[in-house]
């Protein structure tokens, strides 16, 4: 918590950025004020494009390309950084200011081992020698609890896995003793069950160390595990900003009470007899390392079952096994009682017409080169062979049922925002006119406002087609928001299949517990508990 | 801040660009095309003019011979006559026509043998792939300029057999890249979508990946159509190429190459076999002058700031 020293460390005042888009200047953050003392943690909150991470780095007196700050004041303990020169910022980024970024995976040189990088900017700054330097990070690594503290830096960054990489990072921006680090969404890409250990390793090894830090994240259950106080952002405005505790009992202004809404999305579980899709007994390999282990779901007719588990449990093999992508090695897909061909050549064009799919990345399931109207019309096309006028009319009808209009039909993918793509990707995938849609990860990649308009459209679009949805996702909040069946998946097998109620309530198998218990909750108080239950 | 649940998703992007037709955006984009841009199109622009409107240009047939060999740079001829007293001047004009046309029918050839071959590659990546793969680099294990040799000396060095030949010589350069950027985009979503959708490999080697690879495509198809500019005319220089009469730039370098030592006693003449090899690098330097600003608009790599 915030140190007896209570000696200001960071002091924003007025604060503008722009961004050069358009041909013109157009402001990002439009005049915020922030207070940092020595040691406290700050989260910074809001949607994507509220101007956080340009906040964040605008903290260290950084403007990306294509930024720049237009006005105010950024004092560090003392320092100007908007004044500062070029060299002389230098010196204080990565000893005094470190920096952690969302995807640790891409942030780190593949050709370099973990520890040479670790100290690299420690040793360069010339604060430790190469080997003190060494030892030091050993003992960070250890405090991040990261397995074989003495030998895992001599590994390669491809090497350890996503959430290890994340904890390397935060050794790496701890270990020059900065006074300030700033989390760029450090746990964003990472599964619930992996959070938990990264949140924990970070949270005290910030404690330890007596760091202020900025953490941002889109994410209210996370900050609140972390921050001491809270900032919430929309638009490049502060929205308002409040002690952890205070802001969660009392937000006092209604987007802020809008964010923690989201999360009581519900829907009614209902079962049916009638199933659409069923998959039996399935086993299926990548080569020969096997993915699938006697896989058995069961897909009720104008149902959403929801598969659950962390990467690697096998959740998207299964998806790629319906769709006839990986071939099953034993077992049996059904579908409206009938053999679905393993192959999916071997499938009809009306079977494939039939089951239909949505991606996580919006961005990469959709052409860029084609336009919106290319790409909902062109399974109209191939599918129910309309062309010309009436393919047009029926793109404009499913635009309109996607909340979208008319004006979107000439747009290109890179035209729209997150939650606008993932929209057409529906509305493509409607164009088929489909019984099943297998939805992938398909809201993971969005803000939790847009997430919710997504789940919203996609239960309405169930209750008017009677769609059933195969619908994949680690996060158990949009589980319990749209499921009327759950089932949960661990290492290729099924650890338990029923109905929404049954799953989420005792007795759990210990996988379930495991990982309902690792969803983060509005409870300033919730990582510490969760640690003490762990141990 | 008091709207709060009231999200609409149109709304979401506010202020919309507005739309351009093609045209507009072309003349935009030339606009803002630097010198060097300008000038390549200008250079091949001139010479396309040349090769289609030859026979009107030319004062003199292509194969029209005068009664004197090696004429001096005058009035009738000028730039005078070659070693059987052609017209110098005429067989220059129609040898852009003969060995653009040339070079172009190779180069597009090249790359709808490479190009199709490199996005079949991409797309199946089993055995097809091996099997290519391993087939163009046995090609490419063999110096192309003793190779093409070597095959024309045993086919014969008609037009059709030289655009063959070196055609699927290139085409292995053409291929080599085709796969390289067709692999990073035939693992996108976008691909496995049209699979899904039971799309045949037409239209996911046309519709999905080709448009998304022409970048890098379009500038190599500049640079491979110099390449082969060069070898046609080195391959003429060589006597085996484009055979007389037809004229062609290798050729007369080669023809009136002697000219060359009489610089002492007339210097306009002795430029004579310069002009070909002259017109040779500037369409060199035209094209590629187009294709590094294709390459920098198209790459995002920019040189200011």
């Amino acid at each position: 918590m915030s140190s007896e020293r209570s000696d200001i460390l960071l002091e924003i005042r007025g604060l503008k950025v722009e961004g050069f888009t358009d041909e013109k200047w157009n402001p990002i953050i439009k005049g915020i004020d922030l207070t940092l003392r020595r040691g406290e943690v700050m989260g910074l909150i809001g949607e994507s494009g509220a101007g956080k991470s340009t906040l964040g780095l605008a903290a260290m007196g950084f403007a990306k390309d294509g930024c720049r700050i237009s006005g105010g004041s950024i004092m560090f303990d003392g320092i100007d950084l908007i004044a500062a020169s070029e060299t002389e910022k230098r010196t204080l980024w990565g000893s005094r200011l470190t920096y952690v970024a969302q995807s640790a995976a891409a942030s780190f040189n593949p050709a370099h081992r973990l520890i040479d990088q670790t100290v690299a900017s420690t040793v360069r700054q010339g604060l430790r020698s190469q080997s003190d330097a060494v030892e030091d990070a050993k003992q960070l690594y250890e405090a991040l609890s990261l397995p074989n503290p003495d030998t895992i830096g001599d590994r390669y960054p491809h090497q350890v896995s996503g959430g290890q990489l994340q904890r390397v990072m935060t050794a790496m921006a701890m270990s020059p003793r900065p006074d300030l680090i700033v989390f760029d969404e450090p746990t964003t890409a990472l599964d619930v069950t992996t959070q938990v250990d990264v949140l924990l390793a970070m949270r005290k090894a910030v404690k330890e160390f007596n760091t202020a830090a900025i953490y941002i994240t889109h994410d209210l259950a996370v900050v609140a595990q972390m921050a001491d106080v809270i900032k919430v952002l929309r638009y490049g405005d502060e929205v308002e900003q409040a002690e952890t505790r205070e802001m969660l009992t009392n937000p006092k202004e209604d987007y802020t009470r809008s964010l923690w809404s989201v999360r009581m999305l519900g829907k009614k579980p209902e079962s049916s007899d009638d199933i659409v899709l069923n998959i039996e007994n399935v086993d299926a390999a990548y080569g020969t390392l096997k993915v699938l282990e006697n896989v058995s779901i069961r897909l009720p007719r104008g149902k959403t079952v929801s598969i659950v588990g962390e990467s690697g449990s096998g959740k998207s093999t299964t998806a790629r096994v319906v769709t006839g992508l990986l071939p099953p090695l034993t077992g049996r897909v059904s579908f409206n009682g009938g053999d679905l061909p393993a192959k999916l050549k071997n499938r009809t064009k009306d079977q494939l017409r039939r089951i239909q799919m949505i991606y996580q990345m919006a961005d990469t399931a959709m052409n860029p080169r084609q336009s919106v109207g290319e790409i909902i019309g062109r399974p109209l096309e191939f599918y129910h062979g309309l062309s010309g006028a009436a393919n047009e009319k029926r793109v404009i009808e499913l635009l309109e049922q996607i909340d979208l209009s008319e004006a979107f039909f000439d747009r290109r993918p890179s035209e729209l925002s997150g939650g606008q793509k993932q929209r057409v990707c529906i509305a493509r995938a409607l164009a088929a006119d489909p019984e099943v849609i297998i939805c992938d990860e398909v809201t993971s990649a969005l803000d939790q406002i847009v997430q919710e308009g997504i789940l919203q459209l996609l239960m309405r679009l169930q209750a008017e087609n009677g769609i059933s949805y195969l619908f994949i996702t680690h996060d158990i909040a949009t589980v319990a928001a749209i499921s009327d069946e759950i089932v949960v998946m661990n290492k290729g097998k099924v650890v338990e299949q029923g109905s929404k109620d049954q799953v989420m309530s005792p007795p759990y198998p210990d996988y379930t517990k495991l990982l309902l218990s690792s969803v983060p909750e509005m409870d300033p108080d919730w990582l510490t508990r969760i640690a003490a239950e762990r141990v | 801040m008091t709207e709060t649940s009231s999200y609409s998703a149109a709304a979401e992007v506010g202020n919309v660009r507005i739309r351009r037709t093609r045209t507009q955006r072309i003349w935009m984009e030339l606009k803002k095309a630097p010198i060097s841009a300008w000038i390549g199109m200008i250079i091949v622009l001139f010479y396309a003019i040349l090769s289609i409107f030859a026979p009107l240009i030319a004062p003199y047939g292509e194969a029209e011979i005068f009664a004197i060999p090696f004429a001096q740079w005058d009035s009738t001829h000028l730039l005078g006559t070659d070693q059987i007293g052609r017209d110098v001047l005429s067989r220059l004009i129609f040898g852009a026509r003969n060995t653009i046309g040339i070079a172009l029918a190779t180069t597009v050839l090249a790359f709808l043998i490479g190009g199709g071959l490199g996005l079949i590659a991409a797309i199946n990546r089993n055995w097809v792939d091996q099997l290519i793969s391993r087939g163009v680099d046995v090609l490419m294990a063999i110096p192309s300029l003793i190779f093409a040799l070597m095959l024309l000396s045993i086919f014969g060095s008609s037009a059709g057999s030289l655009i063959i030949i070196i055609a699927v010589i290139d085409s292995t350069r053409v291929f080599r890249l085709t796969r390289a950027v067709a692999v990073n985009v035939a693992v996108m979503d976008y691909v496995e979508a049209a699979t899904l959708r039971g799309e045949g490999l037409g239209w996911v080697m046309r519709r999905e990946i080709l448009p998304n690879i022409m970048p890098p495509l379009v500038a190599e198809f500049g640079l491979r159509f110099c390449f082969v500019f060069l070898t046609i005319a080195s391959l003429s220089f060589l006597g085996v190429g484009i055979q007389p009469p037809t004229a062609d730039w290798g050729s007369m370098v080669r023809e009136t190459a002697q000219l060359i030592q009489f610089a002492r006693f007339d210097m306009k003449a002795a430029m004579t076999p310069l002009i070909p090899a002259a017109a040779i690098a500037l369409i060199t330097v035209g094209i590629n002058f187009l294709v590094d600003w294709f390459l920098q608009k198209s790459s995002g790599l920019h040189d200011e700031q």
